[in-house]
Parts: structure tokens; sequence; C-alpha cells
């Protein structure tokens, strides 16, 4: 699945990952390999990029939205801030 | 004969200082414009994908919720946004968008500019004087973004037309500016802000059946002024590069004069220089001449 982050001020992530988990406005989800298009408001909260099954990478977000349709996922932030381990 | 010599002395000098200050202005314009098109390249991605998510939703919604931002009414009031550069010294950029501007009310809207119903909100300096001083209705309370430009005033503008477009104070809002290419083109376009202009559904996303989180009428409400605001961000960054491009344009032209003109100025103060020293020589001469008698 591809994904792509973006933000007005640049792109914060772009390529190839298992699946992303994003906090909606009702409620988290993840979307994986061949999601139904969808179109999504996210709230604040987590979002964590799963790279495959065993790494990832969370940042922090206040809202935006997100899209999915063919395999490819784009998420519209206006600000987002890497959350380090 | 030494007068004229130094007439052209100091001409050759006060145009030697104008090519460094073009030289200089230039070279400004340049390191400016990096960071304008940095901005831009920046933001496109993001703005493309908002038009992308918002004309999928329009489309998928047609017929089932009228929105009040795309309500199409008879056009009785409109609204112009022209967007130029607060200074000059950029060649026929500010005079571009003016044309363009000034087109558009005559050809698309003459019917409402004999009516006087049609209202400038000028940005940028330029602009505000040229529509003031030819007696044009003007909202005058954002023409300097460029003194502070940041999203957040920006966004302030943006609101106002689209609050003012609720309030069916105009009907029809539209954005004249230069899109950017590269640092010696720029496109002038007058593109339709309100209501928003349906796009046509292409085949393809229209058999997309999107699921919409939480509903449409929602997403729609939070999506719509957003990219409203940042489509109007976007022409501002837009028209802030071109600007900076254009006067570099314009420098490197004026600095490629001034060297022309110092050419042959040279020219003529090295034949000044020769001649004063021919009828030196012959002076001389002839004086010689006249003691051997």
């Amino acid at each position: 699945m591809q994904l792509e982050i973006l933000t007005p001020e640049h792109k914060v992530f772009s390529g190839s990952v298992y699946g992303v988990q994003l906090p909606g406005v009702e409620g988290s989800f993840e979307i994986l390999q061949n999601h139904a298009p969808m179109v999504a408001a996210l709230g604040e909260g987590k979002m964590k990029i799963l790279k495959d099954k065993n790494s990832n990478e969370t940042y922090n977000i206040t809202g935006g939205f997100v899209e999915t349709l063919n395999n490819k996922t784009t998420v519209l932030l206006e600000g987002a801030e890497s959350v380090s381990y | 004969m030494s007068g004229q010599l130094k007439e052209v002395r100091l001409r050759i000098q006060s145009v030697t200082s104008t090519q460094q200050i073009t030289k200089a202005m230039k070279m400004v314009s340049a390191a400016k414009l990096r960071r304008a098109q940095d901005a831009i390249l920046q933001m496109r991605p993001y703005t493309q994908k908002m038009q992308e998510m918002l004309t999928n939703i329009v489309s998928s919604l047609s017929g089932d919720m009228e929105l009040p931002l795309a309500a199409e009414r008879a056009t009785e009031r409109v609204l112009i946004i022209p967007i130029t550069s607060d200074r000059g010294t950029c060649g026929a950029y500010n005079s571009n968008i003016i044309k363009t501007a000034r087109q558009t009310i005559e050809t698309k809207y003459a019917a409402q500019q004999a009516k006087g119903n049609v209202t400038i909100l000028p940005i940028g300096k330029k602009g505000y004087e040229y529509f003031q001083r030819h007696g044009y209705k003007l909202v005058d309370d954002y023409w300097n973004l460029f003194a502070d430009l940041s999203f957040e005033n920006v966004r302030r503008a943006a609101i106002y037309a689209q609050e003012a477009f609720l309030r069916k104070e105009y009907d029809r809002v539209e954005l004249v500016y230069s899109q950017f290419k590269n640092a010696a083109t720029q496109v002038f376009v007058s593109e339709p802000y309100l209501p928003i202009p349906k796009v046509e559904a292409t085949e393809s996303k229209k058999q997309t059946d999107f699921i919409f989180e939480p509903s449409k009428e929602i997403l729609i409400q939070e999506l719509m002024p957003k990219i409203l605001n940042t489509q109007v961000y976007k022409a501002i960054l837009d028209a802030h590069a071109s600007e900076h491009g254009a006067r570099m344009t314009a420098m490197d032209k004026a600095t490629e004069n001034a060297a022309e003109i110092l050419r042959s100025l040279k020219i003529s103060y090295n034949r000044a220089r020769q001649a004063a020293i021919t009828t030196e020589l012959t002076e001389i001469v002839s004086g010689a001449a006249a003691l051997k008698g």
C-alpha cells in the first residue's frame, strides 16, 4: 500500500507501507492493503505508520483528512509532530 | 574639450552605479525567489489532494445536498480579488495583472460593471493604488497582506470573501493572479473562486463508491473552508514567487542595458579624449611653426 502524508509546509512521509493507524473523529481505525475507497476526517491523537510488521513510526496530530483509493492512501494534516521512543 | 570629457566621465560613473544597484536587486530577488518557490513546491501536493478530495465529495453529492458555498445564483454583484505586488521594478508584472483583471471585468462582467456592482478586493499595494485612482469600488482592508505574509493573515481575507458570499453580498468571486511556471514565465489567470466551480466528475471517479466518515455533510463542512483558505494562500504564494521571478528578469535586463550603454559611453569617452589630444598637439605644432616663422 502506498502512503503519503502531506502538510502545507512539507511532505512528512511517502512510501510503501503495511498499514497506518489513524485517530478518526469517531474513533481510531486502521487502513490496510485493499481497503475500500474512503474519505474520513481525523481528530486529535496519534497516527501510527506501520512500515512492516515489526517497525513503525508515531506522530502526534491535531486533525486533518485521509483519503484512500486503489491502495493509495493520502493523509492531509495541518501539522505533524514525530514522537520518538 | 575637457568639459565634454568630464561630462562623459560623470555619465559613465552614474551608469556604473545604476548597474551595480540593478545587479544587487537581481541577486536579492533570486534569493527571495528561491524561498518563495520552495514554499510553493511544498504546498502544491497538499492543495492538489485537497482539491481532489473536494471534487470526489462534491461529485458524489450532486443532487443530494445544497452547498451554500457552491450555490449558483444569478450574477448580480461580483467581487474581484487581484493579487499584485507591493513594489514596482518588476517589469510588466503588475500592469499585466491589472490588465487581466480589467479584461475580466469588461468582458465577463460588463453588465454588472455598468450598474456599479463590481467590487475590488485588492491584495498588494500596486493594485490597491491603481483601482483606487480609477474610482473602482474597493474593499481596502486586506491590501497590505504582503507586508506580513502568513497563512493566518491570508485566511482572514479568504474568510471575508466566503462570509460575504454566504451573506449574498456577492454572487461571484474571482481571483486574478499570476501562476508561477518558472522565473521567466508567469501565466496570468482569472480564476473563479466562489461559487465553488462545478468540476466535471470523470468516469472512473463517478464509479468510485467512497465511504465517508463521519458523514458527507460534516466532512464537507470541515473541508470546505480549509480548502478555500488554502486556495487563496496558494494563489498568494504563486503571485509572490511570480513577482520575484518577474523582478529578477527585469533587473537582469536592466543590468544588460546598462552594460550596453556603458560600452557606447566608453567609445565616446575615448573618442573625445583622442580629439582633445589631437587638438593639443596641433596647437603645439602650429605654435612652434609660427615661432620659426
